[in-house]
């Protein structure tokens, strides 16, 4: 089971507002520990000194940036969901399908602490006026499943769920709802559909969830790290919760940074939004095996390449935004020097080839063509003008050219891949033109 | 048309009646019917190991929604199987940090060990080996999931021992 590396005894809850009450050997926090701690206080507190509107002024004022990986600001998104006296009541969404390649860090918020997720949906249904909530677990996450069962069982027989919730004349309650495979439904419009029971393909926008999601009612969609940091902010104030990334970085918060790959240390770190990947980096102990840092990526599979010269760029939206690459998910993946960067961008086109949903031509029919070009580079046998060809795609898969960001998600990493690495992929071209591509994609090769 | 019908009417299929509980259990969790179709078809899945192609219209009707629907999303979804599968099925996370942790040796000892390719089945019915994407525990990699059980990091070396847990 993954585990916080920092020791229970370093974690505060001043300063480690999402792990503070983890338990050094990974065991779920249950409800009476957590309700004896503090929890659901902030759920108190809302009741009765919030109303809708000041509660997500409170949480925009936080400017707590979405940490599924788009940053986009969670107040603003509440704010601009539709929950007027004349709006029908709606939903608020959990985004739990963690599929991110790389990323690892909903699963233990969930299978560890699910009662401060249920606490935070709770404030974000009433901020956003919502009707019912419902948790959209991956299906893979069995362990998480029955730890948010249990959780909403004891949270609904103590009266934070259900009818009238405590006492307050709002009703309110949470389901969870568990998917059968398909990265895609991560994907805010998609998970919608496969909500609603239907394949998980993408919707245009506008209209946005907000204003019309599930089942055409206005939908508010939150990753799991987002809304569990919804608590602490009730509870201590917006200005607490900028003040714990102080002059690191202007997003506010913690981050729950991980690091995997051959580093000597991989795992799970709770610390202020802005640091660095340096002291990331040296948290999971450097390279392991003797091994040299080549690369990394800073947030999942759908993020940029950097470099170790990047190492000291504080992992903030703003900051990686700006090297062309995003913050995603803000677990690092580490690239070894033995590695060969065309083999691993061929394995991430892959994942994205074989988990297109088939709706958008340019991500259904460019992603396999990729893999196509990028098996043929690894195995040396590609031929002139396959590297302008596969930056073409990657053009042609990015933002505006599909209904979703699977595709600019492909293509970040294909297009950084080369950019940093040319070389790499140009010692993959041996055959003269018009030789080494004559074979078709054989059927169900991806 | 007219055969894919024959083969449906052909395929005897009832609903268990827990399962049909079950089924509409979730669905009290909706505002509409459909919003079910997906739980209902793993609650098959977990009686019979598959989907069988009979158990699509008999979903719908339970449901009170289009066969075609259920269809939809029953060959969408990567984890509803729509042939028999093995008493186990092993999902061997592919992605990125796997891949960096020698996933493809612990890979091809599985395919080695087994005797069979990806998505196959073995002889005896035991085990099913088939790809995932990001098992999501990327500090432990390479990982596997042997039914409900999470694995990591499997070295080659230990898989035999690890595989004979499951019988």
């Amino acid at each position: 089971m993954s585990r916080i590396l920092q020791p229970a005894s370093e974690r505060r809850a001043e300063t480690h507002p999402l792990t503070w009450r983890l338990h050094d050997d990974a065991s779920p926090v249950l409800f009476a520990e957590y309700r004896d701690t503090g929890g659901y206080a902030a759920v108190t507190k809302a009741l009765e000194q919030h109303t809708y509107e000041s509660l997500t002024t409170e949480v925009k004022g936080a400017n707590l940036r979405g940490r599924g990986g788009a940053g986009f600001s969670a107040g603003m998104k509440w704010s601009l969901t539709a929950k007027g006296d004349d709006v029908p009541r709606g939903y608020i969404v959990c985004n739990a399908d963690e599929m991110e390649p790389g990323t690892f860090k909903d699963r233990l918020l969930m299978e560890q602490q699910p009662h401060l997720l249920i606490e935070g949906m709770i404030l974000a249904g009433y901020a956003n006026r919502s009707k019912q909530g419902y948790i959209f677990l991956r299906g893979e996450y069995h362990r998480a499943a029955a730890s948010i069962l249990r959780a909403l069982d004891d949270a609904r027989a103590d009266g934070w769920l259900g009818s009238d919730v405590r006492g307050s004349g709002w009703d309110f309650d949470i389901a969870l709802h568990t998917g059968a495979g398909r990265y895609i439904c991560g994907e805010e419009t998609a998970l919608i559909n496969s909500l609603e029971g239907k394949r998980a393909n993408p919707r245009a926008k506008p209209p946005f969830p907000g204003q019309s999601g599930a089942w055409g009612l206005p939908t508010v969609v939150n990753n799991v790290e987002t809304l569990c940091n919804v608590p602490g902010i009730v509870n201590h104030g917006a200005d607490w919760f900028q003040a714990l990334s102080g002059e690191r970085s202007s997003d506010g918060g913690t981050k729950l940074y991980g690091a995997s790959g051959k580093v000597l240390r991989p795992g799970l770190w709770e610390l202020p939004m802005g640091t660095t990947g340096r002291e990331l980096f040296e948290l999971a102990g450097g390279m392991r095996d003797g091994l040299t840092l080549k690369s990394w990526l800073p947030g999942g599979g759908s993020t940029g390449f950097l470099l170790p010269e990047h190492l000291d760029l504080a992992l903030d939206f703003d900051t990686i935004g700006k090297t062309g690459s995003r913050l995603g998910t803000g677990l690092i993946t580490v690239v070894a020097d033995d590695q060969s960067m065309v083999s691993l961008t061929r394995n991430l086109e892959e994942f994205f080839a074989r988990e297109s949903c088939g709706w958008c031509t340019p991500c259904r029919d460019g992603l396999p063509w990729s893999v196509k070009l990028l098996r043929a580079l690894e195995a040396g046998t590609g031929e002139p003008g396959d590297i302008e060809l596969l930056e073409q795609m990657a053009r042609d898969l990015g933002p505006g050219k599909t209904f979703c960001a699977h595709a600019p998600g492909a293509a970040m990493p294909l297009s950084s891949a080369i950019h940093y690495f040319r070389d790499e992929f140009e010692r993959g071209i041996t055959r003269p033109r018009g030789e080494a591509h004559a074979d078709p994609i054989p059927v169900g090769s991806i | 048309m007219t055969q894919n019908t024959a083969t449906i009417a052909s395929d005897a299929f009832v609903l268990d009646p827990a399962d049909r509980a079950a089924i509409l259990e979730e669905r009290a969790h909706y505002p509409y019917p459909q919003a079910a179709s997906i739980e209902a078809l793993k609650i098959v899945q977990k009686r019979h190991g598959y989907v069988p192609d009979g158990a699509i219209p008999a979903i719908a009707a339970t449901l009170g929604i289009r066969v075609a629907d259920v269809e939809g999303v029953a060959t969408f979804y990567s984890l509803i199987f729509r042939q028999p599968v093995g008493r186990h099925v092993i999902l061997i996370c592919d992605s990125s940090s796997c891949f960096l942790t020698d996933y493809e040796q612990l890979r091809d000892a599985l395919i080695d060990h087994l005797g069979i390719q990806m998505g196959q089945t073995t002889a005896d019915g035991r085990f099913t080996l088939l790809p995932v994407c990001c098992l999501g525990a990327c500090d432990r990699g390479p990982t596997l999931l042997i039914g409900e059980d999470l694995h990591g990091p499997v070295t080659p070396e230990a898989l035999p021992a690890l595989l004979e847990a499951y019988a």
